[in-house]
């Protein structure tokens, strides 16, 4: 039997040397800490902080132990492993390797011809907040709060409408986990959302539970055209938005941590967006910067060495293929298109050997899809970028192409120790496709998250539809 | 990519040579899968180019003396593919209004006489990166309010619109899909309106002369409109209608049979819904393959196999990338591969797919004298694949449009090529 040992993933040293020397935190990362205790309501009572006010209910579904036998396993962390097994088990990857142990009374299901992958990640969704039907009059977008350049007080979960259509249909292809994230018409746009896909009547129900927040900050064309009147209207007007904003922050966390470590007199008043970039400089929001042009992410660096906090990711970096070896070297991942350009002038430098030429510069490469169709299908535009890598003479591998779609985005939502590989101890979040998920023709078979069978493409009426969709969209049944 | 220009990313040198086959010579592409369309396959097949020409296809094929061979052992042979919903050459940067030439104002949302052709661009950066994915040959639509104007096709060798075209008109292009982009208030009142501009045309075309002298009532379209709509009224100009709900095709098709119009749907989420209808028509429906989001309250029937349903029918079917992912945008005309790809996956079988993005078009449209199939006499627009060229992991290793090679690198090649070691090459 051979289980893959789990990979030590280190944090970038650059990364962790940014990082303000914070000795409390007051806020300690979301869900985590309700592994334990629930936090303390400080005195003062809602004039305090609290952690998590819109707590996670996920609990996973049922499962049953379930082995897929004689199958092709893309593990995300280590060599394909070829006429493998793997075993699920109490919402676990129990085993993984040449052969398992099946328990007896284990569901097993014949993966001949069939390959088997980690559940993928997106980096980069919007679906949920901007729902289908959307259009005009459906009021389903709500995605930009474009009122101001500045609203790191708004959260994209309270715009997360459950019963969006689209939720399933990422299921199916495949996507176990997205972060939903708030639009790009801001300087800093507001908290983010690591969603598990799964069906709920509450966006808590779908909420990964211990996934820390990301903060939205976009640069460029968007903030400096929607502002355009009112300012910024320029980049050097975005950069000193951003500035402006961490300033202030950074005299929050101070007048904040004063407090909570002496509780001397009334608290301070609280700030609901000064809050989250506090939370920010203190390491426990990851900031996910929507960022095109190299030069613009170089300046973005800059700004979160000022003020001592990390950027986890660059989101769309049409241009990251001209600074990957500065992404490498600050431990910055790259969550980007396949294919994706010239639909504006700061994307008219986009090059389908992006995503390979940052993976081969040592940085973290991801694929994600900013959009509700190719989010379907990160396969596909995985599958296209490792091609371009290889014509453009980089050697890309199956085994580096499917840490784009799982692993490296995993680390980019800071849950790389709970999924996004075959690796005995992590969620059970796992793909089963009917052919090599690289190929066109290959689709998502079924797909469980912890565990859980919640997609079986043979078993049509037991599909995840929503609300929206009863007695509006036509019962398909199994589409091919 | 090019086969040839990957092998020696040493592109500076490629450059410098021009490389591009000469267009008179003779060519031969040997021991390939052919995949004429117009006929069966052709296992070990031969493909004999000259003067921008096929003149030979077969498996005993002689090859004349002095051919240059291009061995295609293991290799499939296509057509140069054909797709049929694009703005390349009118859509340059989206966001950059200065370089979308697609949308005519009109007058009243009606701009039949624009022939969106006379101003595309034909410098376009865009046209190599799709050419060198073997697309050969697009279809440039306009785009705009209730009528858009005259679509045209072009092939994808460098010169000017007289060099590139191969027909123009190929179609009227209207829309009956949406309200607000038709100036109307309701769906009902856009069927109202091309009614209304039927039969204007009509009295147009029966009082000429009196309307030159100032003599006949008003019409809702004016003179240039009213005589570019002509030939739509006579069945001669095929009218794209664009739509995707079951209702608007089901009323665009009662359209066609009152006024005995030749129509396409183009969109057509919902076609599926009527396809029976549509087989009995004989009218085709343009449609992608990766649609299945009910993105608004008229696309609620919206399914991924829409294609194999319509085909199952009798439909004629054309290909096209429509799913709203960036398929659609010129940056990704190329795009087309992954369609059709996707809708074999999703039912449509693979000759029918393969014929979906070459010969139907030309057919539909009327252009397949010169493109869309591998037959004697046809231009020499012909791909050779490494595989399946719907495949991911497929490229396309020689792509001659009118029997020659383009060999330079694009610019997102030679963006690639300078950026590949970092610091790049004068700057830090």
């Amino acid at each position: 039997m051979r289980v893959l040992s789990v990979l030590a993933l280190t944090t970038v040293a650059a990364c962790a040397s940014v990082k303000p020397a914070s000795t409390t935190s007051p806020t300690p990362a979301t869900s985590a800490s309700r592994d334990t205790t629930p936090p303390a309501s400080p005195r003062g009572g809602i004039s305090s902080p609290n952690a998590d006010p819109f707590p996670s209910t996920y609990t996973p579904w049922p499962s049953r132990a379930t082995v897929i036998r004689n199958v092709t396993l893309l593990t995300a962390a280590g060599p394909t492993i070829r006429n493998g097994s793997i075993l699920l088990r109490d919402g676990k990857i129990a085993e993984v390797g040449a052969t398992v142990n099946a328990p007896a009374d284990a569901i097993v299901i014949d993966g001949t011809g069939k390959y088997v992958t980690p559940g993928i990640i997106d980096t980069h969704s919007h679906i949920g907040a901007g729902g289908a039907p959307g259009g005009q009059g459906t009021q389903t977008n709500d995605v930009n709060e474009a009122t101001n350049p500045v609203t790191a007080h708004v959260w994209i979960e309270h715009s997360v409408w459950p019963q969006d259509a689209q939720f399933p249909r990422t299921l199916q292809g495949g996507v176990t986990t997205i972060q939903v994230l708030p639009g790009s018409a801001n300087l800093i746009g507001g908290r983010s959302a690591v969603l598990k896909v799964v069906p709920s009547r509450t966006v808590q129900g779908m909420k990964f539970p211990g996934a820390k927040y990301g903060l939205k900050m976009a640069c460029g064309e968007n903030p400096k055209r929607v502002y355009a009147s009112r300012g910024p209207s320029t980049r050097m007007g975005n950069v000193a938005g951003y500035r402006t904003a961490w300033i202030q922050a950074e005299a929050y966390r101070r007048r904040w941590d004063k407090w909570l470590a002496d509780k001397k007199g009334d608290p301070p008043g609280r700030d609901l967006g000064l809050e989250t970039l506090a939370e920010v400089l203190r390491g426990n929001i990851l900031v996910h910067n929507h960022c095109y042009r190299a030069d613009e992410m170089a300046q973005m660096i800059d700004i979160s060495h000022e003020f001592g906090y990390s950027i986890r990711s660059f989101h769309h970096g049409v241009e990251a293929y001209k600074i990957a070896d500065i992404l490498a070297k600050e431990g910055i991942s790259g969550s980007l298109w396949a294919d994706w350009g010239a639909f504006k002038v700061e994307a008219i430098d986009g090059i389908k050997a992006n995503i390979a030429l940052v993976d081969k510069a040592g940085a973290r490469a991801i694929v994600h899809s900013d959009d509700a169709s190719g989010e379907q299908r990160l396969n596909q535009e995985a599958a296209k970028a490792m091609e371009a890598g290889i014509e453009a003479g980089i050697p890309v591998t199956e085994d580096m192409a499917i840490k784009w779609l799982t692993i490296n985005a995993a680390w980019a939502l800071g849950l790389e120790n709970k999924i996004g590989s075959l690796e005995v101890g992590k969620n059970a979040d796992v793909v089963l496709w009917s052919a090599d998920p690289f190929s066109v023709y290959s689709k998502p078979e079924k797909v469980w998250v912890d565990g859980a069978m919640l997609f079986d493409r043979n078993d049509p009426a037991n599909n995840w539809r929503t609300d929206f969709e009863l007695g509006y969209v036509p019962v398909m049944g199994r589409i091919n | 990519m090019k086969h040839i220009k990957t092998i020696s990313l040493g592109a500076t040198a490629l450059l410098l040579a021009g490389a591009q086959i000469a267009a008179a010579q003779t060519i031969a592409i040997t021991g390939g899968k052919v995949f004429p369309v117009s006929g069966p396959p052709i296992e070990n097949g031969t493909v004999v180019i000259s003067g921008g020409k096929i003149v030979a296809v077969g498996a005993n094929v002689a090859i004349p003396a002095g051919a240059q061979r291009i061995d295609a052992t293991g290799k499939w042979v296509t057509p140069g593919l054909v797709n049929g919903n694009t703005q390349l050459g009118l859509s340059e940067v989206g966001a950059v209004q200065g370089t979308n030439d697609a949308s005519p104002r009109g007058k009243d949302e009606i701009a039949a006489a624009f022939r969106v052709w006379e101003g595309l661009n034909t410098t376009s950066a865009l046209f190599a990166p799709a050419r060198d994915e073997g697309i050969t040959s697009v279809m440039v639509l306009p785009q705009g309010g209730l009528i858009w104007g005259q679509a045209a096709v072009i092939k994808l060798v460098p010169g000017m619109i007289s060099d590139m075209l191969v027909k123009g008109p190929i179609a009227m292009v209207a829309q009956v899909g949406s309200p607000q982009r038709g100036g109307a208030g309701a769906r009902g009142e856009l069927i109202m309106r091309l009614r209304e501009l039927f039969e204007d045309t009509r009295s147009f075309q029966r009082n000429r002369a009196a309307f030159e002298r100032a003599e006949t009532r008003n019409y809702s379209a004016s003179r240039k409109d009213l005589e570019a709509m002509i030939p739509v009224l006579e069945g001669q100009l095929p009218l794209i209608v664009s739509t995707d709900k079951s209702s608007d095709i089901d009323a665009a098709l009662m359209l066609a049979r009152e006024y005995g119009l030749k129509i396409i749907i183009g969109g057509g989420s919902e076609a599926w819904m009527v396809a029976d209808k549509l087989a009995a028509a004989h009218v085709p429906v343009m449609t992608g393959a990766m649609n299945n989001i009910p993105g608004d309250f008229a696309s609620l029937g919206t399914r991924q196999d829409n294609l194999a349903l319509l085909r199952r029918a009798g439909v004629q079917v054309i290909i096209i990338g429509n799913s709203g992912n960036g398929d659609e945008e010129t940056f990704n005309v190329r795009n087309i591969r992954q369609e059709a790809g996707n809708a074999v996956s999703y039912g449509m079988t693979w000759d029918d797919a393969l014929r979906a993005v070459t010969l139907a078009p030309a057919e539909i449209f009327g252009f397949a004298g010169r493109v869309g199939s591998l037959a004697a006499g046809r231009d020499a627009d012909v791909v050779v694949w490494s595989g399946d060229p719907f495949e991911f992991t497929s490229r396309a290793e020689h792509v001659f449009v009118a029997g020659r090679e383009y060999l330079e690198p694009n610019r997102q090649e030679l963006l690639t090529q300078r950026y590949k070691t970092l610091p790049p090459k004068g700057q830090r």
